[in-house]
């Protein structure tokens, strides 16, 4: 990689992180850094606080505890718009595109280039589709017509376009919420692909998922949330795929299932981690 | 991984980027963006029409027939045009029908109550009629309720209003004729006079709707504004997530149809100098069907400002079309209704064939 050390000073940090909903605690002691040019993935079962600390990094929520930094300095975002004007912009899986509109358009929806002074101020359209047009291709989207209603193309292509879009509105994090979640095999794949030249257009990624193998694939750190608190905070080099499996589905949960599908006739256990292997406790007690 | 794997190396060098752009757009057939166009349906449609009538009234084809087709689809055509905005961006106006009579009421009885000129009446109807579409709007934005439910609501309480105002002070259902009025035929020369081109009379209301079409489509296609009506038609939600101001859009769109029931309220009080209180009534429906046959989506985040001032052609001929064959006019209806489900069905037909691949 040909990123130096320099620069590779955390854009958004969290520091012992807490979120209270009422009395309910969605969060706590979250440590994440995120760096220019690092995928970072966040993984975690349903409920495990996937969404609050997404929420939280975007500007949606508030946190209550702990600290959360960009550049260095402590921020309390109030809203979506000031995280975005730090350059943190979130592409979630559906709140991404008008599906009736052209590519180009749904490009600079809600920040159209204007030429011309009111009121024969006017899009500049030309403009619009050679940028988005110049823009896509740089990520790597080969579209074969800007005009198109985004609506016609793949889910893969759509989640494409929305992240090409963070990246041109100056996007310095990308918060990825789920993007590969309703998508088939090879659609995953053109998406992965997307982080991956996001990452390397130095770009610092947060990449929300529950697939493991996914985030292995362009992972450069992972964190594994379990009911509201960092199971696991590694380097790529500190974990396997098969560690981060097994986090993933839940260590102790997974002997306790294991060990009711043994009293199943007809499953065959054989191949699935022993208990002892896991750091838990049976769970035998109901 | 290296920083430079992720760039696919496309067959073509970078220098070409500008002119694959072009070869790129122009890949879709020209047919076929022609037919993804949302009027084209509309089009289709008036042409037979047209034929149809050309050949069963031999009446019909003179131009002043044309010139009272235009007349009749201009009235509708005026206020088509803003529901076809509102209803591109994802909303209905039941009240739109009635909203018009209030508008002419609201000028007659101000002017003539308060013996000032007609234009202070004008300028009155005006303020009232932008404060229904923003009551509308803010009704909508700030409740979250359908604007079906929301405008039903003004289409009866402005229905009660008309009525009930109306009887208090002229103890009549219609208003005093404000004919003699200081202001009244200036008025008229901008709402309601006839001109001649080429030796044929047109009523003003024509070249004024033909104007408000033309920049209606301007404004829907190559401003921010109009990217904003798509955009909060289409996928409210998204549009907010990427900072489109969806209130204040839709709000602005109920506006618009203020505006438009102004307008051609002012036409009706300046053309027939009095107006009837209970009169508007079902109008509402007729935008709605000159906009859907236009090739508006009832859904929203589709249509154009040029369909509906067609589906109004459309609905001009019908009408004028039935007189000068010398049919039974208790047909027209029937025709209307025929019309309207040939619209959707070809329309459906058309947008089919345009998103083939």
């Amino acid at each position: 990689m040909a990123q130096s050390t320099a620069d590779d000073a955390p854009i958004v940090e969290l520091h012992d992180m807490g979120k209270m909903y009422g009395n309910i605690r969605a969060l706590r002691g979250i440590d994440l850094a995120v760096r220019p040019g690092r995928v970072t993935c966040v993984l975690g079962d349903n409920g495990a606080g996937k969404s609050t600390l997404i929420k939280v990094i975007s500007g949606l929520h508030q946190h209550d505890e702990g600290e959360y930094r960009v550049d260095g300095e402590p921020v309390r975002f109030t809203t979506p718009r000031e995280a975005l004007d730090r350059g943190i912009a979130t592409v979630y899986q559906d709140l991404a595109v008008v599906p009736l509109m052209p590519v180009w358009r749904n490009f600079f929806l809600g920040s159209e280039i204007t030429r011309g002074v009111w009121p024969l101020r006017r899009l500049d359209i030309e403009r619009m589709k050679k940028i988005a047009d110049e823009e896509l291709r740089a990520m790597g989207i080969e579209l074969d017509d800007i005009d198109r209603p985004i609506g016609t193309l793949s889910g893969g292509q759509r989640q494409s376009v929305a992240i090409a879009r963070a990246v041109y509105f100056g996007a310095r994090v990308l918060i990825l919420d789920e993007p590969t979640a309703a998508l088939g095999v090879k659609q995953s794949g053109v998406v992965l692909k997307y982080i991956a030249a996001a990452r390397d257009r130095g770009l610092g990624v947060i990449f929300i998922t529950h697939n493991p193998h996914h985030a292995y694939m362009v992972g450069d750190h992972f964190a594994v949330l379990r009911l509201g608190a960092l199971e696991l905070s590694a380097d790529r080099g500190q974990v396997s795929l098969e560690e981060l499996t097994n986090h993933m589905a839940g260590g102790a949960e997974l002997a306790a299932l294991k060990h009711e599908l043994a009293q199943v006739r007809g499953v065959d256990v054989e191949g699935l981690p022993e208990e002892t292997e896991l750091p838990a406790t049976p769970a035998s007690s109901s | 991984m290296s920083a430079q794997a992720t760039t696919p190396s496309p067959p073509s060098p970078p220098t070409q980027s500008a002119t694959g752009l072009e070869k790129r757009t122009a890949e879709r057939s020209l047919a076929r963006r022609f037919l993804a166009r949302p009027e084209v349906g509309a089009l289709i449609g008036a042409i037979a029409v047209y034929a149809f009538f050309w050949v069963a009234a031999p009446t019909f084809r003179p131009a002043d027939s044309l010139s009272t087709v235009l007349y009749q689809a201009s009235t509708l055509g005026l206020m088509a045009l803003p529901v076809s905005l509102l209803m591109i961006g994802g909303e209905f106006d039941l009240s739109a029908g009635v909203a018009v009579i209030t508008s002419s009421l609201t000028a007659s009885i101000f002017a003539y109550e308060l013996t000032l000129n007609v234009w202070m009446g004008v300028i009155a109807a005006l303020v009232v009629s932008l404060a229904v579409g923003f009551f509308n709007g803010y009704v909508l934005v700030k409740t979250g309720l359908p604007s079906f439910l929301v405008t039903l609501g003004t289409f009866l309480m402005l229905q009660g209003l008309n009525l009930a105002v109306t009887k208090i002070f002229t103890g009549n259902v219609a208003t005093n004729d404000i004919s003699d009025m200081q202001g009244f035929s200036s008025a008229k020369a901008i709402f309601a006079s006839d001109i001649t081109i080429a030796g044929v009379p047109v009523k003003i209301t024509v070249l004024w709707w033909l104007l408000f079409v033309a920049l209606a489509t301007w404004m829907l296609l190559r401003t921010k504004f109009g990217n904003w009506i798509f955009a909060v038609g289409g996928q409210k939600d998204s549009a907010r997530a990427v900072g489109v101001p969806v209130a204040r859009t839709k709000i602005v769109l109920f506006m618009l149809v203020g505006l438009g029931a102004w307008f051609v309220g002012m036409h009706e009080l300046f053309e027939f100098n009095t107006v009837q209180s209970g009169e508007g009534v079902g109008n509402e429906l007729l935008y709605i069907v000159a906009a859907v046959i236009g090739g508006c989506l009832l859904t929203g985040g589709f249509g154009s400002a040029i369909g509906p001032a067609i589906g109004a052609f459309i609905f001009g001929m019908v009408t004028q079309g039935i007189v000068f064959a010398g049919w039974n006019p208790d047909w027209f209806k029937f025709f209307l209704g025929v019309m309207l489900l040939g619209a959707m069905l070809l329309n459906t037909w058309v947008r089919r064939q345009a998103s083939r691949r």
